[in-house]
């Protein structure tokens, strides 16, 4: 019985683009610092755009509103951070709370506003916008239109020095729990039932519905699940730059496009893989040639297409 | 004369502005294998896919063992032991073979002795097993969707055009397993062009053209009759062999 190998091409990508950097950067503790914060970013893009690729994948629904699961997250992060006292022990309140407001929005959002326009793509992009600038105004009702701090806890402030190289305590922690999320996602998809369905439901929704399964009811799960872990990027995010704005969600949305596309629509390997891919070039051009760091992101995704239409990890959709 | 498992009376399907299927009336009698042929575009594949549910009936009565299942949806249809191996195959090419298999076992684990009876026939499916299923060939991919819809018993089996594009000898494989499969009482509603295969396997048939069943009987007496087979089919069977 034979196993099927894995793809490691769009891997040694990372790996291509990660040692090519040494070489332009030259001075290897800097290489370091901006390594570790590419790897944060991008790993905090993955968990955000994660759910996305499975709600393209599973029902094809274009949601342009996925901004706000991740603004939603990072104000009630900060809401709760204030009311637990902003220390260490108010971050699993503060997380949790994000993760459960964006996936309780997600499913109100996916009642009244996904449902009516199943299969109908231009109209998922007309009110899926619309959607979020109503919900947009409506975190300024309850939050206010003013840019709310979002401190990190003391222990995650600082950095720590290894010789000469500084590394943020608060990006290696975003690494942490980035790979966290995607060993508990790989495990997921790869290990159980559901995973499977998951997946099977990516490739061919109609021959699963036609072996019995419900992947409406798969798909409002998995939609849920997708917007808390938005909320949770978000609640990260707005600890990573300690600010939190109405805008925090639609800002990351070109980044988190850009990594769904070059990922393979519904891929969640191919998500994780561009997210870092995205990560590590916004910081190394950041550094080498701020003018350009966000054009090098499309130039990537561009070249990325160039090479692998259906991008990096292409779904087997029939 | 053995009893009807599904009957379909005065069915119209209409998709968008076309109407596809005209009052189809069709008995698939239990426990036998029953032929659907037709020319190209006579309305064989909407006909499996209405039973579905995958596309719904405007009209008519679809009936399970007497229930009527035409307003049920695909998931619930499937759920009444109704097996489908659609014209495309709808393999999941990104699992493997051995996860194709499992997601189709819906009443829990896979039963070993049911799936070495599959091997008997289907070999490679054993041989790569862990295999993406996207990587198998045409043929073994057409194993693997049959093995798919047999890999627990189920009262009534769809089948879409199975030797389509198929190699001879894979055609003769194919169709030695489903001989196996009738003798385990599995009814089957079978779409087929391969007037071999179809004359082979078939217990009964029926003839579609425009949307409805113009001729249904014995397959033994549309095999023996040159003159019907032209009649209903624009050539003679042999043609097609």
């Amino acid at each position: 019985m034979k196993a099927g190998r894995f793809d490691l091409i769009p891997v040694a990508l990372v790996a291509v683009v990660t040692l090519g950097a040494l070489g332009l950067i030259r001075t290897p503790s800097t290489w370091v610092t901006l390594t570790v914060a590419g790897l944060a970013m991008g790993l905090l893009i993955f968990i955000m755009a994660s759910g996305l690729t499975l709600v393209f994948g599973l029902m094809d629904v274009l949601n342009f509103a996925h901004g706000i699961f991740i603004a939603l997250g990072a104000y009630v992060a900060a809401s709760a951070m204030k009311a637990f006292g902003g220390g260490l022990a108010a971050l699993a309140p503060a997380m949790l709370g994000a993760m459960l407001a964006a996936g309780a929005l997600g499913l109100l959002f996916e009642r009244v506003i996904i449902r009516p326009v199943y299969g109908q793509h231009l109209k998922q992009i007309l009110i899926t916008t619309g959607g979020l600038i109503v919900a947009e105004q409506l975190i300024h009702v309850v939050w206010g239109p003013d840019l709310l701090p979002l401190e990190r806890p003391e222990a995650l402030r600082g950095a720590l020095l290894f010789g000469d190289v500084a590394l943020e305590r608060y990006r290696l922690a975003a690494v942490l729990v980035g790979l966290a999320i995607f060993a508990a996602m790989a495990l997921t998809l790869n290990r159980t039932r559901l995973g499977l369905l998951i997946r099977a439901g990516v490739e061919n929704r109609e021959m699963v519905e036609a072996m019995g399964y419900r992947v409406r009811r798969l798909f409002v799960g998995v939609f849920a699940a997708g917007c808390a872990l938005a909320g949770l990027g978000g609640a990260l995010w707005g600890m990573y730059q300690e600010a939190v704005t109405v805008q925090i969600g639609a800002q990351m949305m070109v980044l988190i496009f850009i990594v769904v596309i070059i990922g393979g629509l519904g891929s969640v390997t191919g998500c994780f893989i561009g997210a870092l891919l995205v990560g590590l070039m916004a910081n190394y051009v950041g550094y080498l040639s701020p003018k350009i760091a966000l054009g090098s992101n499309i130039l990537l995704m561009v070249l990325v297409l160039l090479w692998r239409p259906r991008g990096l990890y292409p779904v087997g959709k029939s | 004369m053995p009893s009807d498992l599904l009957k379909l009376a005065g069915v119209h399907t209409r998709i968008g502005q076309y109407h596809i299927l005209h009052g189809v009336e069709l008995a698939v009698p239990r426990g036998e294998l029953t032929m659907l042929l037709g020319r190209n575009g006579a309305g064989k594949t909407t006909c499996l896919r209405t039973i579905m549910g995958l596309w719904r009936a405007s009209s008519g009565a679809i009936e399970l063992e007497g229930r009527d299942i035409s307003k049920l949806d695909t998931p619930a249809v499937a759920s009444l032991g109704i097996g489908y191996v659609p014209e495309s195959m709808g393999i999941f090419a990104g699992l493997t073979v051995r996860e194709n298999l499992l997601l189709a076992a819906r009443n829990g684990p896979l039963d070993e002795a049911r799936l070495d009876w599959i091997f008997r026939y289907f070999a490679a499916l054993k041989k790569f097993w862990h295999l993406p299923a996207g990587n198998l060939s045409g043929g073994q991919k057409q194993m693997l969707a049959i093995s798919r819809a047999i890999v627990e018993p189920r009262k009534l089996v769809l089948v879409d055009e199975p030797t389509k594009g198929l190699a001879p000898s894979i055609i003769n494989n194919l169709i030695a397993a489903f001989a196996e499969l009738k003798k385990t009482d599995t009814t089957i509603l079978m779409v087929e062009q391969n007037f071999h295969a179809a004359r082979s396997l078939g217990d009964s048939v029926a003839v579609m053209d425009s949307g409805r069943i113009v001729h249904a009987g014995r397959m033994a007496e549309l095999a023996a009759d040159a003159a019907l087979q032209n009649r209903l089919l624009g050539l003679s069977l042999e043609a097609h062999q």
